[in-house]
């Protein structure tokens, strides 16, 4: 994927140069991007002085990122405890059909994401679904594609 | 506005009290995650509309009020019309000219928009008469719902800062540690240490420098009280940090937040910054040499990063792995200085045993677990939401006077608290008091406060299951008993879930369970069989039924269970469109059926069925 990397210097200079700043940028470049780009984390290792592996190291020890792109609409289902208990799995499945992707991989045409989350913090309204931003309670097998289809 | 001692802070104080007694009524509208959800904003944004286009006399935008969470998540979006209480659920954007009309141009209700009682049918009007309010008590939650969280007047209105005030002008740190050890105030994240005595140790230790940490990672699955607190009330937070760092001699602190919780880092972010410019943090707090400054740490997703070694870890850039316990963390902690570090609530407890006295405190709840603990009540039952009751409730108490019992008045099987390192209390112990040390003994643990509730269609051995992979997933993989261990247990469960358990397994699994607790590093490792244990212990003729019989009772494990259709079906087709694989066939207005060899037992149609037509067998 070709990408801008005209903001990661400013990125980068949001923090100080030591090596703890690396969880931030990595968060920040996430934020930017929706994932880690290979060049961003080149660039990173190379800014703080640090080993790539390093790099590597925090990218794949937490959940929060991702070495591959995705679409852009994510879909992410909780299925945390109190989901679980209110079917969080049926609502896993039906968004899994009406997509033909399964939980943590993209459409491609790059439009829709799955993932799942254990608990967004909204489990009085359980089961519960956010699309970016946006969350969804009380989701019903019936209410899924208008879920997927919202803006 | 800069305060630069505590006259000037009870002073602005009163000017605040002052200008808000201006608007004899104020609206106000929950925009906790819940209620957000349900579409609070909309409703925030017709009342900004319909107050700009009518001038009504006494009453303005600035009356308008945007809280953090109530907890009746349930009966969302929430409005409350004060002074009165007047209290309207689900209320709808087109509900809000109506309610200026009727219930602030007026003393009218709106009888439609009130609370039923789902016992007897009756409307109830007021905020503090619905059952699910009226039997908690709110101390840790004290302002949720009642100030705005974006603005640090409000919280000065209701004697924020009042607390630090106080220390930094009457008390020296080893009173303010004293105070805080007498009131009995136990830890809230899980463990249930004696904050006085941490803070002790910590302040004991000599360092050029200490540090204050707040645990904002919620990792429990299925808890939210810390998040609706950093959400609704983020100043409680920030003044109980800067008690706590006055206390240990910390002049920076640090909040680490869970990266499921973005609104909760823009608040708590909003509330450091207007909490520095009115100079209640920053250097020179209220004209004394005290300093204090608070950044905030994002988490990145990893449960594990609750534990305190890890998340120090993770707040200096690492990866999030425990270290051994022979070295504490209040001796050698962040940046290997001595650090204390708190949950979120166990802040919030702070400022008002400072005002209210450690006596006060103490005599709250039980003598060993003193004071009040919040809960998120959630699961299947009726109303679920965030709440705060006095230790030593029993669970009956919670679950029927607070939740209102079980949805569609199903049978209780279970709760569960304490999270993943938690257990299953079955119905037999529904008196049991609930304190730190009571459900310690029963074999769960008061955990952060996740109480989930399940009824006789929640399967005990898919929980264990549930549990472990999530366990399996989280474990940083540095020691071999929790990383093979849990995974092993893990692949025992679901043989057992798919019918293919022996008579030789639950045995081996508890052998199993017995050597992760004992090779374990860190608290995720130690307590990670608790699920698995205690179901074992409390709902044995699960599993047992799952390898015996190859039976699922609750009617849940997918290689255990199958779906027909009986001849209450209308033939209505709904089933037929929701099922992803055709597997149900049948006209219109004609019984169905469903062809066994395609069906996947995902329960979808099961979940539209409107006429019990469908059963599990
Ligand atoms: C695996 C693991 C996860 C934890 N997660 C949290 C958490 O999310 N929030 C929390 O406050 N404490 C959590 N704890 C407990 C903390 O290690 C620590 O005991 C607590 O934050 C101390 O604060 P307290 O004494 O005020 O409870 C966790 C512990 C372990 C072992
Ligand atoms: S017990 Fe598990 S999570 Fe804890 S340090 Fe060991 S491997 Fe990591
Ligand atoms: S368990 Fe799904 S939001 Fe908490």
């Amino acid at each position: 994927m070709n990408h801008d990397f005209s903001k990661l210097p400013e990125i980068i200079d949001r923090y100080p140069r030591s090596p703890e700043s690396l969880l931030g940028i990595l968060q920040d470049i996430q934020k930017e991007y929706n994932y880690l780009p290979c060049e961003a984390l080149k660039k990173t290792a190379a800014a703080l002085d640090i080993p790539l592996s390093k790099v590597f190291q925090i990218s794949t020890f937490y959940n929060a990122f991702s070495l591959n792109p995705k679409g852009k609409k994510v879909i992410r289902i909780c299925v945390g405890t109190a989901c679980h208990i209110r079917g969080s799995k049926l609502i896993q499945d039906q968004i899994e059909s009406q997509l033909g992707i399964k939980a943590g991989e993209t459409t491609e045409d790059m439009e829709y994401s799955i993932e799942v989350v254990a608990c967004v913090g909204a489990c009085a309204m359980a089961p519960v679904v956010a699309v970016n931003d946006k969350y969804y309670g009380s989701v019903k097998v019936t209410n899924v594609k208008k879920i997927l289809r919202s803006k | 506005m800069h305060v630069k001692n505590t006259t000037q802070l009870k002073q602005a104080q009163k000017k605040i009290v002052a200008e808000q007694k201006k608007f004899p009524k104020k609206v106000i509208v929950c925009c906790g995650t819940g209620c957000l959800a349900n579409g609070a904003a909309k409703i925030v944004d017709a009342f900004k509309k319909v107050l700009d286009e009518r001038k009504i006399k006494d009453f303005a935008v600035e009356a308008l009020c945007e809280t953090g969470c109530h907890g009746f998540c349930e009966q969302g979006p929430l409005v409350v019309i004060e002074p009165r209480g007047t209290f309207y659920t689900k209320v709808k954007p087109k509900d809000v000219q109506q309610i200026i009309e009727r219930s602030i141009e007026n003393d009218e209700t709106i009888e439609k928009l009130l609370y039923t009682d789902p016992q007897n049918g009756e409307k109830i009007e007021r905020y503090n008469d619905v059952s699910f309010f009226s039997h908690q008590r709110r101390i840790a939650l004290r302002n949720l719902g009642k100030i705005a969280a974006h603005d640090i007047n409000d919280y000065i209105a209701v004697d924020g800062y009042q607390a630090l005030a106080k220390v930094l002008k009457k008390m020296t740190p080893d009173e303010v540690i004293e105070s805080v050890t007498k009131s009995g105030l136990r830890g809230r994240g899980g463990g249930g240490f004696s904050a006085g005595r941490k803070w002790r140790t910590c302040r004991d230790v000599e360092s050029d420098t200490h540090y204050i940490l707040c645990n904002g990672d919620e990792g429990d699955p299925g808890a939210f009280m810390d998040r609706s607190i950093m959400e609704g009330d983020p100043h409680a937070v920030l003044e109980g940090m800067a008690i706590g760092a006055y206390a240990v001699g910390a002049s920076e602190g640090f909040i680490y937040v869970r990266e499921e919780y973005p609104l909760a880092v823009v608040n708590i972010q909003k509330a450091i910054e207007s909490a520095v410019e009115i100079g209640l943090l920053g250097d020179n707090i209220l004209g004394t040499d005290f300093s204090f400054n608070i950044k905030i740490s994002r988490g990145a997703g990893a449960f594990v990063c609750g534990e305190s070694s890890a998340l120090m870890r993770s707040v200096g850039g690492e990866i999030g792995e425990p270290r051994a316990k022979y070295i504490r963390s209040v001796v050698k902690g962040l940046h290997d200085k001595p650090s204390v570090l708190n949950n979120v609530e166990t802040f919030v407890n702070i400022p008002i045993i400072i005002n209210k006295g450690a006596d006060w405190f103490a005599a709250i709840g039980t003598p060993k677990s003193t004071g009040t603990k919040a809960f998120s009540l959630v699961g299947k039952v009726r109303n679920t939401g965030l709440i705060e009751v006095p230790m030593g409730i029993t669970l009956r108490e919670i679950i029927y006077d607070i939740g209102g019992g079980i949805i569609d008045n199903r049978p209780f099987k279970a709760v569960q608290t304490g999270g993943p390192s938690g257990g299953c209390i079955p119905e037999s112990m529904l008196d049991l008091p609930v304190d730190f040390d009571s459900l310690t003994e029963v074999g769960s643990m008061m955990g952060s406060g996740g109480m989930i509730v399940m009824d006789d269609r929640t399967c005990m051995v898919d929980l264990a299951r549930y549990f472990l992979a999530f366990l399996v997933d989280e474990s940083c993989g540095k020691c071999v008993p929790c990383r093979e261990g849990l995974y092993q247990l893990h692949a025992i469960v679901s043989r057992i879930c798919d019918g293919k358990g022996v008579e030789e397994d639950i045995e081996k699994m508890e052998k199993l369970s017995e050597m992760v607790v004992l090779g374990s590093l860190c608290g995720l490792g130690i307590s990670g069989p608790n699920p698995l244990m205690s179901t074992l212990k409390y709902f044995r003729n699960e599993y047992e039924a799952h390898i015996r019989d190859k039976r699922c009772p609750a009617g849940v494990c997918r290689e255990l269970i199958t779906y027909e259709i009986n001849d209450k079906c209308t033939g209505c087709m709904a089933c037929i469109a929701v099922c992803a694989t055709n597997a149900i066939t049948g006209k219109k207005k004609e019984v169905h059926v469903i062809n066994q060899e395609q069906c996947t037992k995902c329960g979808a149609c099961y979940a539209v069925c409107m006429h019990d037509a469908i059963e599990v067998f």
